[in-house]
This record gives structure tokens, C-alpha cells and sequence, in this order.
């Protein structure tokens, strides 16, 4: 029996009975999520463009003055910046990269008939449950040079991973791809047992090798799903901040999330910051519209 | 049996109300961070509440939220907080900003530029510098000292190898020249020894304070406070021979040492790893627990060593106690602070752990003998000088560390391209805030 989408009030219920129209109750559901909205994202996000044009500082009385675009212009003229930007870069290919080939691999190994198959998928699912926080506290004991159990396994002696300057955000980056490569794997399962098994068997009896189903078949209809994943994890991974923060604090590990945190709150450049988080804001969407266009490209076919 | 347990649950519910009530009437927050000094003012102030009826908490935060979670409520102008015991650096920013209460009144009439140590009235409490304005009682005097393994170096044969190498006995070191040959002496991996532990982190101001120690010995400057010039003094030949000085001691640190601070360098004694080790004396006490370190019958401590040229400073750390604007409680406050500034009460913090800033305190030879460590911080808090405390240090630091830290712990680049650039975006943040004109 198909049910059928309720569009009106029915004239029994006890909103019609009160006089309740349809229009005050879709009012009372959407208002407060409007006026949240209003106060909580847009206010702040106007407010803090307007301070990204002066030369606001939270902890002094100094009134805000309008500098036009010198904070922007300063931001992207420092070497250092762009330092952490290429910080940021590295990081994010890293992280995402290892999520998508680790998450991938294991919805693979998952998609066949398997004795425990939901127990093992929630167990999987675990990592990404848990706080970056607690994740973040929990790995530098594991990379802890003396008594962590990551060197007493690969017989790494005292190398310190934190501490290292090359090594350290790689060490994040691993942390990261442990914690959220369930999330790619997830959605790769949905994608993966969508795709229809006539097509498996089309191949099969055409004798097509595992290579070929795997790049012709099994790739292109995953494709979408694993694109929003990686969508979604690039998006993360470039906002990353308690991970990093936590895990190891060095220049070489300074994501650009972690310079504006400073900038803003330790150094209280509140103008400059703003500006600083509008570049980011803008750097994230143009990445992301790259994505979104790929992936209609890819749709399409 | 029962009644009795009655009777005393009834005395309790009396003994908290009777408590809540005193406490209503004034009950006093300091903000301070997360360490043992904390805990020992908590002591003492009890003892206050004990006489006065005052009720003070010791509120604390780990050292990297410190400044962060400070300023966030005086910028809300919040009164969660009466007091802080708040960092040097922070007077440009509390006096300027309106955070701290002026006690330049309460200053010159107990005649506190007398009573404390001249240092600590000049980093702790005046701003601007020689303006005779005061934000800040000194509370907690501190400096960069070093602790060192008296075993290692009282052991007949290490004092005989040493003299056959460098040509002259094995000893406290003097000047940098014997702390670097001291520190190479002792560098040995095979026998997982290190020569000296330094800081070297580069997130707030540790790898600032460690590179002081040797400009500060070595003759140099940070700028001119008077009129903010930097170029040339803080990229001096002077400097970078003590930035060189730096990066070499570097080299003898133990394995991993690009990202230290005070944690780091008190177990570099702890784990028996080095022999030298730089530190705040605010945390030496804990070397001496043998609760805390297992070699600490044999670890010895010493004033930063003098420069090439016969001079010797240290970095300075420590705080003052200034009380919030945004208060409203400040009558309470002062009242204390009165309280806090007698001779009595400062023996008494002395006592307690609590490194005095009373000369009175500091001279006495009662303080100088109660600890190993007591003499040599005396003799530094004479010597001492400090970072930039104006209201932008914390963009300054993060400049520092930007250029000073690919320097010294990733081997990019020379002392004085390092300090050029310091110089350089120095002025350019001294001309952004109008402090320094050309």
C-alpha cells in the first residue's frame, strides 16, 4: 500500500481542531531554525567580513579602523602563510588519499557474503564514533617513543613521530585516515551494493577478468558515492584542527586552521583573522565546486 | 548509634551552612595556570581565609589555554575572575585594554618599588616601561636557570677526561663557552647520554626565553624599549653570535629535541638523559622530590653562565597578581593584596614553595639556604630581563619563532639571515601600531 504524502491538516487532528493552519505550523517548525540560523552563522559571518576590512583587535578599546584590503593583501603576500597553506595541501592528500584507498579496500573485502558481516561493519565503524579529542590523546600514547606500541611492533627503537619534524604530519595524517576511513568505506559499501549483479554476471560469462569488472563495472558505479565521500573529506581534512593541534605543535605541523586559531586568540588580530578566515571559506568552496562539477561530469556518463 | 550518626550529619549540614555563609558575602577567584606554584598559593590564601573570613579559589588552566582563556573573558569584560596572577608579556595588553585596575596609588603607598626586587617591579608590574604606572603586584618572582648531575660531574675519572680534552677542570660552567664544551663533553648516544636539553618548542614563548639566555649573556638586545628600533640591535653581530652560540648547544641535545619546553627539559634530569638542563626555577622543586625524580640527591643547579664578554642576564619569568576591572569585588581584592604585600605573609609564601619577590625575603640567608636552588635563583633575579611586554608580544613571538626555529632546530638558513628577517618584520609590526617611526 503506497502512503500517500500528508500535504494538509487532517481535520480531525487536534492542530486543525485548535484552528492551527497549515501555513502557522510550517511557521512554527521553520522560524526558529531560521532565526538560529540567522544569529548563529549569517550575523557572525557578515559581522566578521565587515572586520576583515579593519584593523580590529578584540583585547584592546581601540575602535575598528577601515583599511580597505591591507589585511588581504598582507595575508597572501607572507611567506609564511603560504607555508601553512602547503602544510595544509600535503595533509589533506595524504589523509584523504589514505582513506579513500584503506576505506575502499575494506567495503571490497566487506561486499561478498561473509559470516559476521554487520558485527564486523559496526566494529569497523567504530574509530570515527569517537572524538577527535580523545582519538588525537590516544594515538601520541601510541607513538610514544618509550613504551608506545607502534615502535614495539615495527621495531622502530626510540624514533619519536611527534617530535620528528618530517615524520610528524604524517603521523597525524595516519591518525587521521584510521579514525575516518570507516566513513569512506561506509559509503562505498552503500555504493558497492547498489551496483546491479546482472552486470557481474554479464562479465562472468563473457569471461571478463577481475581487473576489468573491477574498472569497468564495479569503479564507474561507485564513482558518484566515492566522489561525496572524498567531497566530504577534503572539506574536513582542510578544516582539520584538534587533531593536529593536539597531536604535535611544530611549524611543520601548523595546518592553516591552527594559524587562524592563533591568530585570532593568542595574537587577537581579530581584522586580520577574518580575513584570513574568508581565504580559507573561499579556498574550500572553489575546491569543492571543482569536485561537485567532476562528479556531474561523472554522473552524466 | 544511630542518633549519633544523626547528630553528626546534623553538625556537618551546620558546619557547610555556617561555611556558605561566610563565604557569601566575599568569595574571591584567582586565575592562574595549571602548575605547582597554583597549588601552593591555593595554600596560602586558605590561610588568609582563615584570618580575614574571605573565602579565595585558585582557579587554574593548563599553560596553552592560559592567555587564551584569560583574555577571552576580559575581552567579554566578564567578572568570572577578581584576579590573575597574570604573565609578564600581558601588561601592554591588561593596562592598555582596560583588563587590570590601576594600582599605582596602592604601589607608592606601600612603597613596593622598595619592598620588591627592581626587576620584578620593572617586568612584573610597571607599564609602560619608567612611566611609574603600576598594573601588578610582583607575586611570582622566576627566571631561566639551569639544573645539572652533580654525579656526572664530580666523578673522578669524567673530571680527569675532561681536563685531558679541554685543558681545565670540569666544573659548574662560568661562561658558554665552558656550558658548550661541558654539553659536547657529555654527548654520548652510544650510551644514550646527552650534553644539555634546551627549549626549542616554538608555539608560544620557549624557544623566545632559551635564545634570551644567551643574547641577553652575550651583550645583545631585543631592540631599544625606549623607542622601539629594532634594526641593528636584535641582528647585531653580537646577536648572532649568541643565536650561532644556541643552535650549537642544539647539537648536544638528546634525540628529538625540536619541540621542548619546561615538561621536556625537567625529564631530560628525571630520565637521567642529559647533564645540563634549562628551566624555569618555578619548576626546579620537583627535581628535588625524589617522589617526582629518582636522581634527585644528585642533581645540582646554577645561574645562567655569563656571555664571551663577562656579562650575564637570564630570561625572565614570573608574575604579578593585578586585580580585573571588570570585578565587583574589588574593595575584597585590595584587601588582600594589602594582606599579601606584608613581610610576614611573603616569609610565609617563601615557605610554602612560592619563589618571594620581597627583597627583604630574597636576602635573607634563611631563604637562600632552604633550598639548593634558592642561591642561584637570589643571584639571577638581579640579572634578569624580559621580552617585549607590549599589547602585540604575542605577534611578535609568533614572528620569532618563525624565523628563529627552521633556524635553529631545522637547519635552514644562517643566524643572520634569521635575524634580518626577525629585524624586519619586527619594524614592520612596531610601524603598524605607531610605535616606531623612521
Amino acid at each position: 500500500m503506497a502512503t500517500a504524502v500528508m500535504t494538509r491538516l487532517d481535520p480531525q487532528s487536534r492542530a486543525a481542531a485548535r484552528g492551527w493552519s497549515d501555513l502557522s505550523i510550517r511557521n512554527l517548525f521553520i522560524l526558529p531554525t531560521i532565526a538560529f540560523l540567522i544569529v548563529f552563522n549569517i550575523f557572525p559571518l557578515i559581522y566578521s567580513l565587515g572586520y576583515s576590512f579593519t584593523d580590529y583587535r578584540a583585547s584592546t578599546n581601540a575602535p575598528a579602523n577601515f583599511i580597505g584590503l591591507a589585511n588581504y593583501r598582507d595575508l597572501l603576500n607572507d611567506d609564511f602563510i603560504w607555508n601553512n597553506f602547503i602544510v595544509t595541501a600535503k595533509y589533506v592528500l595524504v589523509s584523504v588519499s589514505g582513506q579513500v584507498i584503506v576505506g575502499f579496500g575494506i567495503a571490497l573485502l566487506l561486499n561478498r557474503a561473509i559470516p559476521f558481516k554487520g558485527l564486523i561493519t559496526t566494529l569497523l565503524l567504530l574509530p570515527m564514533m569517537m572524538s577527535m579529542a580523545v582519538v588525537g590523546l590516544f594515538w601520541k600514547l601510541l607513538y610514544d617513543p618509550s613504551w608506545g606500541i607502534i615502535n614495539y611492533v615495527f621495531r622502530l627503537g626510540d624514533f619519536a613521530w611527534l617530535s620528528n619534524r618530517d615524520a610528524a604530519l604524517y603521523a597525524v595524517a595516519i591518525t587521521d585516515i584510521w579514525m575516518w576511513s570507516p566513513f569512506v568505506m561506509l559509503l562505498s559499501l552503500a555504493g558497492l551494493s547498489a551496483v546491479p549483479k546482472h552486470l557481474y554476471e554479464a562479465a562472468a560469462i563473457d569471461r571478463a577478468g577481475t581487473w576489468y569488472t573491477f574498472t569497468r563495472i564495479t569503479l564507474p558505479l561507485v564513482a558518484p558515492i566515492l566522489l561525496i565521500a572524498i567531497i566530504f573529506r577534503t572539506m574536513e581534512a582542510f578544516k582539520t584542527f584538534d587533531l593536529a593541534y593536539i597531536m604535535s605543535s611544530q611549524d611543520t605541523t601548523e595546518l592553516i586552521s591552527i594559524k587562524l586559531y592563533k591568530m585570532a586568540f593568542q595574537e587577537w588580530q581579530t581584522g586580520k583573522s577574518s580575513a584570513l578566515a574568508y581565504i580559507v571559506l573561499i579556498m574550500v568552496l572553489a575546491i569543492t565546486n571543482i569536485y561537485v562539477k567532476y562528479l556531474n561530469r561523472v554522473k552524466e556518463r | 548509634m544511630l542518633r549519633k550518626s544523626l547528630a553528626g550529619l546534623l553538625a556537618g549540614v551546620g558546619m557547610t551552612l555556617a561555611g556558605a555563609a561566610t563565604a557569601h558575602a566575599e568569595d574571591l577567584t584567582i586565575f592562574w595556570a595549571e602548575w605547582d606554584p597554583a597549588n601552593y598559593l591555593q595554600e596560602l590564601v586558605n590561610e588568609y581565609a582563615a584570618e580575614s573570613g574571605d573565602t579565595i579559589t585558585v582557579e587554574t588552566t593548563p599553560w596553552s589555554d592560559f592567555q587564551t582563556k584569560a583574555f577571552t573573558e576580559f575581552n567579554a569584560k566578564g567578572d568570572a575572575y577578581d584576579m590573575v596572577v597574570g604573565d609578564s608579556q600581558w601588561l601592554g595588553a591588561g593596562s592598555t585594554g582596560g583588563h587590570y585596575v590601576d594600582l599605582t596609588e596602592f604601589f607608592k603607598k606601600n612603597k613596593l618599588d622598595e619592598v620588591m626586587a627592581p626587576a620584578t617591579v620593572k617586568y612584573y608590574a610597571e607599564y609602560p616601561g619608567n612611566s611609574g604606572k603600576y598594573w601588578a603586584v610582583p607575586l611570582e618572582g622566576d627566571a631561566v636557570g639551569w639544573a645539572y648531575r652533580k654525579d656526572w660531574f664530580e666523578d673522578p675519572k669524567e673530571k680527569e677526561a675532561f681536563k685531558a680534552k679541554y685543558g681545565y677542570e670540569l666544573d659548574v660552567p662560568k661562561d658558554f663557552k665552558q656550558l658548550r664544551d661541558i654539553a659536547e663533553f657529555f654527548y654520548r648516544p652510544d650510551e644514550k647520554r646527552y650534553g644539555i636539553a634546551i627549549y626549542t618548542q616554538t608555539t608560544y614563548d620557549a624557544l623566545a626565553m632559551g635564545f634570551e639566555n644567551a643574547l641577553f649573556s652575550y651583550g645583545g638586545e631585543l631592540g631599544d624599549y625606549t623607542t622601539y628600533k629594532v634594526k641593528d640591535i636584535i641582528n647585531s653581530p653580537v646577536a648572532i653570535e649568541a643565536l650561532e652560540a644556541y643552535k650549537e648547544l642544539y647539537k648536544f641535545t638528546p634525540p628529538n629535541w625540536g619541540n621542548t619546553f619546561f615538561q621536556e627539559d625537567n625529564q631530560a634530569i628525571t630520565e637521567g638523559l642529559a647533564a645540563m638542563s634549562m628551566n624555569y626555577f618555578a619548576f626546579f622543586p620537583s627535581l628535588l622530590n625524589e617522589a617526582t625524580n629518582p636522581n634527585a640527591k644528585v642533581t645540582g643547579f646554577f645561574a645562567n653562565p655569563a656571555g664571551p664578554r663577562g656579562d650575564q642576564f637570564a630570561a625572565l619569568g614570573g608574575q604579578g597578581i593585578s586585580i580585573v576591572s571588570y570585578s565587583k569585588k574589588q574593595d575584597a581584592s585590595m584587601k588582600f593584596l594589602e594582606w599579601f604585600i606584608k613581610d610576614s605573609t611573603q616569609k610565609r609564601w617563601a615557605e610554602l614553595g612560592g619563589y618571594t619577590a620581597s627583597q627583604a625575603v630574597l636576602k635573607s640567608p634563611e631563604f637562600q639556604n632552604a633550598t639548593p636552588y634558592n642561591k642561584a635563583f637570589y643571584e639571577t633575579m638581579f640579572k634578569v630581563k624580559d621580552f617585549w611586554a607590549v599589547p602585540e608580544y604575542a605577534e611578535l613571538l609568533t614572528q620569532l619563532n618563525n624565523r628563529l626555529g627552521p633556524y635553529v632546530v631545522g637547519d635552514k638558513g644562517t643566524a643572520k639571515e634569521a635575524l634580518d628577517g626577525l629585524a624586519d618584520d619586527w619594524t614592520a609590526t612596531f610601524t603598524k601600531y605607531g610605535r616606531y617611526t623612521n
